[in-house]
């Protein structure tokens, strides 16, 4: 278990409502859900995924922790706004999804070899080191992310995308020293360092 | 109009269904003078387009026929139909009211015989059926129509219709120069009486009820079963005109929803509950009723109703609030989608007719009262102070059941007469 799971054991008990409610971005609303079950049938995915929404707020209020952050559900959510666009409560179920997702991975409960947040992590690691998506680090990192004969399997099979790309001037083959950034790096490290900050202060505060 | 002797001892109520007629007669058989006006040709509202009415299902013509024999006795009550209110000036026990009267082109020497509307050709869309059918150019709106008077519909005035009505009328009823009239009173309290409209089905996306002949309202399902409705009481599918067997009825269509009207609709489980009784009439064993439904909401004593449904076999509760619904191409039956929630077992069922329980609004929108009154969120007015002598009865206040409207609106004419009292007093 990791130390931050371990403290946020101790800390909620057995709230899990509560513990949502503080540390998952937009978790305060959880508590507005009517079971109606609109999100869950309005999902397009719906039919895959282990749990739908509905079925993850009401896991949360049971309490059921540990199913609900190794889940692979949250994870399967696609961001087509099928969900907040029907619930008659307006939920933000999509952020809350990835707010879960996301807090899920922070606490090491996620499940390692989900592929969205493999690329998700990828994603994140590769955009906030020089604030700008290096596409071809990026796309080698996905091609390797099974290993390196997969990778290179992945990698023949793509040639022809990736010279389109470089010909319509979507990827630079330069990018693999260094690459492209933002001007102020360091800046924008304060920034991002800055936004944890309160992210965990608003948790801290949270009076339930 | 001249002949309309109205003082600051006059109560004028507004809207002629249920609650209007309640809050004019309880008002009128203490003693008072009363304006009654309706903006329709004809009193009764909503109610009289309910095929039977809850909780002891008579129909609606029993009370509407009581109502109406108590206005025609009573020298008292004064009705003006096809009257709206345009202006409202004063104070409480002193308002001066602008009213704006259409022209029916009929006079009182109509005794309904219907040769006017056997002569004339035209066809409009019944608003008595919610559209479902038509009726001709000149019409009686609806058999329990009060007055008992047929109107011309001012889309056929100058066209040669009109003359042929004229024509076929044995009694010099008809007046083709009849104009458009306003009439200006005093009156010293006002009830206001203008109930409810239902939700336009058509912002429900998901529901296609725009998309989906086989996709109808709770108030239209009404119609279906009024043997003088459009189809004759059977319950026959828009699509292909084929008796609908299995039926599923939606709760919530628009209600309950931040997307739609906010609050609960509070009718419309009964309603439902009600209308899986008329599929039994109809069927005995044979028909079958699923009702969707996020929470039934079967308020006090109506409880045992629900119980009684709810032992009926032919019915099904699914707790579910329905996804969307998409057509099966072939046979145009609409395909219900979603989520149990009673298991969160994934359902894709197929009927073959949906029927929406759509919310009710209050039908004069915020902003459009001719008057200042408070109303809240929802558009409902509420008691409040400052309306002075202004009091709303039945589903101008809120979304009631016809026993808790006609409680309103006695209460309503309770504080009216307190009004009128005080002037009285005042004065004398
Ligand atoms: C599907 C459905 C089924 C229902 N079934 C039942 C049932 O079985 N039992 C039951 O108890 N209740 C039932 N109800 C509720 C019932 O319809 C209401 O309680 C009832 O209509 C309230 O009467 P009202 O007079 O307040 O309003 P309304 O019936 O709406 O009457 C208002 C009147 O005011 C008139 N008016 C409107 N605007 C103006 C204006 N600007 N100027 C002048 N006049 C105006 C209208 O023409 C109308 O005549 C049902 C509702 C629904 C949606
Ligand atoms: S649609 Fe909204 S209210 Fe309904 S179950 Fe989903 S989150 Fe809850
Ligand atoms: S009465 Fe029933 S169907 Fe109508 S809004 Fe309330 S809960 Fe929904």
């Amino acid at each position: 278990m990791s130390n931050l799971n371990q403290t946020m054991v101790e800390k909620y008990r057995n709230d899990f409502l509560n513990e949502v409610r503080a540390n998952v971005e937009e978790g305060d609303w959880v508590n507005m859900c009517m079971q109606c079950g609109v999100c869950a049938g309005s999902c397009p995915l719906g039919p895959y995924w282990e749990h739908p929404p509905q079925e993850i707020f009401m896991m949360i209020r049971a309490g059921k922790r540990e199913e609900v952050l190794t889940s692979t559900s949250m994870w399967m959510c696609t961001s087509c706004y099928n969900c907040i666009a029907r619930c008659p409560r307006e939920l933000p179920i999509t952020h809350i999804m990835h707010g879960l997702a996301h807090y899920a991975d922070r606490l090491g409960l996620a499940p390692k070899e989900q592929p969205t947040r493999k690329f998700a992590n990828k994603f994140w690691d590769n955009l906030t080191k020089k604030g700008r998506v290096n596409e071809l680090k990026l796309g080698l990192a996905l091609y390797f992310m099974n290993g390196f004969m997969e990778g290179i399997k992945v990698a023949m099979a793509n040639q022809k995308l990736g010279l389109n790309m470089i010909k319509t001037k979507r990827m630079n083959p330069m990018e693999i020293i260094g690459g492209h950034g933002v001007k102020d790096t360091s800046g924008l490290h304060a920034i991002l360092k800055k936004a944890r900050e309160i992210e965990l202060a608003k948790a801290e505060e949270f009076k339930g | 109009m001249a002949d309309i002797i109205a003082t600051n001892e006059t109560i004028l109520v507004v809207g002629g269904g249920i609650s209007g007629m309640t809050a004019a007669l309880e008002a009128a058989e203490y003693g008072k003078q009363v304006i009654l006006v309706e903006k329709e040709a004809g009193v009764g509202g909503r109610v009289s387009k309910l095929y039977k009415y809850f909780p002891k299902l008579c129909h609606p013509t029993c009370g509407q026929e009581i109502n109406q024999r108590r206005i025609k006795m009573n020298p008292n009550v004064r009705l003006m139909t096809m009257t709206e209110v345009t202006e409202v000036s004063g104070e409480e026990g002193n308002y001066s009211v602008t009213l704006k009267t259409s022209p029916r082109y009929v006079n009182n020497n109509c005794t309904a015989c219907g040769d006017c509307a056997n002569a004339v050709e035209a066809e409009f869309d019944d608003e008595m059926n919610y559209g479902l059918g038509k009726r001709k150019g000149a019409y009686l709106p609806s058999r329990m129509s009060f007055p008992q008077q047929y109107v011309l519909d001012p889309r056929i005035i100058g066209t040669p219709d009109a003359n042929a009505a004229k024509e076929a009328c044995k009694y010099d009823a008809i007046d083709l120069d009849m104009q458009e009239e306003s009439t200006s009173i005093t009156v010293g309290a006002i009830v206001w009486a203008t109930g409810w409209q239902p939700y336009d089905a058509n912002k429900i996306q998901p529901y296609g009820y725009d998309r989906f002949d086989n996709v109808i309202t709770s108030v239209e399902f009404e119609r279906l079963m009024d043997p003088h409705g459009p189809t004759g009481g059977k319950l026959l599918r828009p699509s292909d005109g084929k008796e609908a067997k299995n039926i599923a009825f939606i709760q919530c269509a628009g209600s309950r929803d931040r997307n739609h009207l906010k609050h609960c609709s509070r009718i419309c489980c009964m309603a439902s509950l009600k209308q899986t009784t008329y599929v039994r009439e109809r069927y005995g064993d044979d028909g079958k009723s699923t009702i969707y439904y996020i929470d039934i909401r079967a308020i006090d004593r109506i409880d045992n109703f629900f119980q009684n449904v709810k032992a009926d076999e032919t019915v099904t509760f699914i707790k579910s609030k329905v996804a969307n619904i998409v057509e099966n191409k072939e046979n145009k039956n609409p395909v219900l989608r979603g989520v149990n929630t009673e298991g969160y077992d994934r359902y894709e069922n197929e009927h073959d007719l949906v029927v929406l329980a759509v919310g009710m609004q209050p039908s004069v929108p915020a902003g459009d009262f001719p008057m200042n009154v408070v109303v809240n969120e929802h558009g409902f007015i509420e008691e409040d102070e400052s309306n002075g002598g202004i009091f709303a009865a039945g589903c101008s206040a809120d979304a009631l059941d016809v026993n808790r409207a006609v409680q309103s609106a006695t209460a309503s004419a309770l504080r009216a007469i307190q009004v009128v009292n005080r002037v009285a007093g005042t004065e004398g």
